[in-house]
């Protein structure tokens, strides 16, 4: 399947922009050592968008997002993450932010509830919240004769339609996903898009990494890191345009091969 | 405290659905306290004894058949060349060789001295030490008996009638297991205590969902109860059972009371468990947890005072234990099961285990980053 037919089924993503900045990076810089994983970047995310952030292996996406979470100290540069200082108010950010990282990270011995449960609980849900909610979202995922079984016992693409759902149940203001789609089919993808989509119309937004470029055609904007830089940013259009490219896929092969640092050839196309 | 409530409820949910910890937490205890204190025996029998005997006199073979009379030893080989008893010990056929020279008998009655020849095989310390000692002893009595009974006495008896008789306090029986088991309990209560917890904290390390709950705005102390409680609660469940075993199987009933070793107990456990929660502080891995804790229960049980007595290390070993935690609770634990000392007498291994779990809970909580 074709990555523009994909896009034709999905709604135009959601372009934000008026809303007000979400997130804010400027000249942020992680070191490690003497090598620099990400190397002054500067970018704007507006409410409601859903921010593609593309990159080849090791680029720096990982660690990049890190720092936006409060998972990881920066080195240098400024960050605001829903109104937030980086350094300081790391804590009070994660009161506003979802986050799911590239590992699977609900547990494996704890049931769907259960784990629904846990996390809404340390965000300090109340009962009557995680209880309707819980109902509400295991109908969504037509999951109602799963929520007693063990985490452990689902396939992938169920499993991280669940986390994204935990991700996002405490209704924050954004949620950071890191390839959520790593592994999964096109039909569980296309599936977890549409839930993107939908969180993304109810006003949260997203910031994603993905190495699927069908994927990055979903996108409002998207950058693309190089070598711990933002080598481009714009909408996919405008990308293709100012790249004279007919695809994302094309796009990101002209960047990526500048790379010094990656590995061989890390496009992983759909 | 709503949050700490939701922690303890997935904490115990997984314990329990966990049937490779249940194993460990009501398994381990009763092997280890089934077995080991019938091994790890102080009393040393069968100690292999070759006599060289030049004399072949009544005198020399009425010592050899006291020897062998007392149990303690086994007459491995009786021979006249001193030469043949090296080889059994070159052998590892023989602990200790007993020469007995030519004139013996005439020595000892006519001139009213003689002269016996002990080698030991030092590679065992303890049999070598332990089996001169009980030779010694049974040749001074043969000495006093032979004196008494067979030689005519000057005048003025020059032998000595004072006899040292000793008795055990606390342990009357001498019952090594009275010693041992609540020892081993301690051991058994250091390791569930701080091993469980590191390898809990690790493997949520491993599969990521640290991660994932240093993303929430979750606080560090809350997290932190979070995993010592329910460790806390499973290392008091071990060592109840452990306990209960002890009464079971050995009989040992404290002689003090019970309420001032689970007083103990609870206060010891913060410790140990602040230990395993430091440990799972640095090690990145399940591995890395795992050599850690080992190489540090080894330090604790051979500086611990269980298997070797404090009193006979070395100054600087005896400074050692005194960072160790499991000296004091195994200290403790026989003072109060044996002697039935009170919460009084160990004030002062009160407040240092106290005092110890304040600074490895701080040291690890301070060493916990929710950022990296």
């Amino acid at each position: 399947m074709s990555s523009t037919s994909n896009k034709n089924i999905l709604n135009t993503p959601p372009t934000g922009g008026e809303r007000g900045t979400v997130i804010k990076a400027d000249k942020l810089t992680k070191r490690f050592g003497d090598f620099t994983a990400v190397d002054q970047i500067s970018f704007e995310v507006n409410k409601g968008e859903i921010f593609g952030f593309l990159g080849a292996n090791g680029a720096g996406k990982t660690t990049a997002m890190r720092m936006l979470c409060g998972l990881s100290l920066p080195t240098s540069g400024t960050g605001r993450v829903a109104g937030f200082d980086v350094y300081k108010e790391n804590e009070k950010i994660k009161r506003n932010i979802g986050y799911m990282s590239q590992k699977f990270s609900l547990y494996e011995d704890l049931t769907v509830k259960e784990n629904i449960r846990f996390y809404a609980g340390i965000y300090g849900k109340s009962d009557k919240f995680i209880k309707d909610k819980t109902e509400f979202i295991l109908k969504q995922l037509h999951m109602e004769n799963e929520a007693d079984k063990l985490v452990k016992a689902l396939p992938l693409g169920w499993r991280q339609k669940l986390a994204f759902s935990v991700a996002i149940f405490h209704e924050p203001q954004i949620v950071f996903l890191d390839e959520p789609t790593g592994g999964v089919d096109p039909v569980t993808r296309r599936e977890f898009w549409s839930m993107i989509y939908q969180a993304a119309e109810s006003g949260i937004t997203i910031f994603v990494t993905t190495h699927y470029m069908d994927e990055a055609e979903y996108c409002s904007r998207v950058s693309i890191m190089v070598d711990g830089r933002i080598d481009a940013l714009d909408t996919p259009s405008q990308l293709k345009k100012s790249y004279q490219a007919k695809s994302m896929d094309e796009v990101f092969l002209k960047l990526a091969r500048k790379a010094a640092r990656s590995e061989s050839n890390p496009t992983k196309t759909a | 405290m709503r949050t700490l409530k939701f922690l303890l409820q997935k904490e115990f949910r997984q314990i329990f659905r966990d049937s490779g910890i249940l194993r460990i937490i009501f398994i381990l205890p009763v092997i280890q306290l089934l077995i080991l204190p019938w091994a790890a025996d102080y009393e040393i029998k069968n100690i292999k004894l070759a006599v060289v005997d030049h004399d072949h006199s009544d005198y020399s073979r009425q010592l050899i058949n006291k020897v062998t009379a007392s149990g303690y030893f086994i007459l491995t080989d009786y021979t006249s060349f001193y030469d043949d008893a090296m080889r059994q010990i070159e052998h590892d056929k023989a602990d200790l060789i007993l020469e007995i020279p030519m004139s013996f008998e005439k020595d000892l009655v006519k001139e009213d001295k003689a002269k016996l020849f002990l080698a030991v095989n030092a590679i065992n310390g303890v049999k070598a030490g332990l089996g001169s000692a009980y030779l010694r002893s049974i040749i001074q009595d043969y000495n006093g008996e032979v004196r008494l009974n067979w030689i005519q006495f000057p005048r003025f008896n020059p032998e000595t009638n004072i006899e040292v008789v000793s008795s055990n306090w606390f342990n009357p029986l001498m019952n090594y297991k009275f010693f041992m088991v609540p020892g081993i309990l301690v051991l058994l209560l250091t390791m569930v205590g701080s091993n469980l917890t590191a390898i809990n904290i690790v493997k949520e390390k491993e599969i990521g969902t640290i991660e994932q709950i240093n993303v929430t705005p979750i606080k560090k102390y809350h997290f932190v109860l979070g995993k010592l409680i329910p460790f806390w609660a499973l290392g008091l469940l071990v060592f109840s059972i452990g306990f209960t075993i002890a009464w079971l199987v050995y009989g040992i009933v404290p002689a003090g009371s019970l309420l001032t070793i689970y007083f103990f107990a609870a206060i010891y456990l913060l410790a140990v468990l602040g230990l395993g929660l430091l440990i799972s502080t640095y090690a990145n891995n399940q591995q890395q947890s795992m050599l850690i804790s080992f190489f540090i229960m080894m330090v604790f049980v051979l500086l611990g005072g269980l298997y070797t007595s404090i009193d006979s290390m070395p100054g600087w070993a005896k400074i050692i234990t005194k960072f160790n935690p499991v000296s004091y609770f195994i200290e403790v634990i026989r003072m109060v099961v044996l002697k039935g000392s009170g919460l009084s007498d160990i004030k002062y291994q009160l407040l240092t285990i106290f005092g110890f779990a304040v600074v490895l809970n701080s040291w690890a909580v301070i060493n916990y980053r929710k950022r990296s």
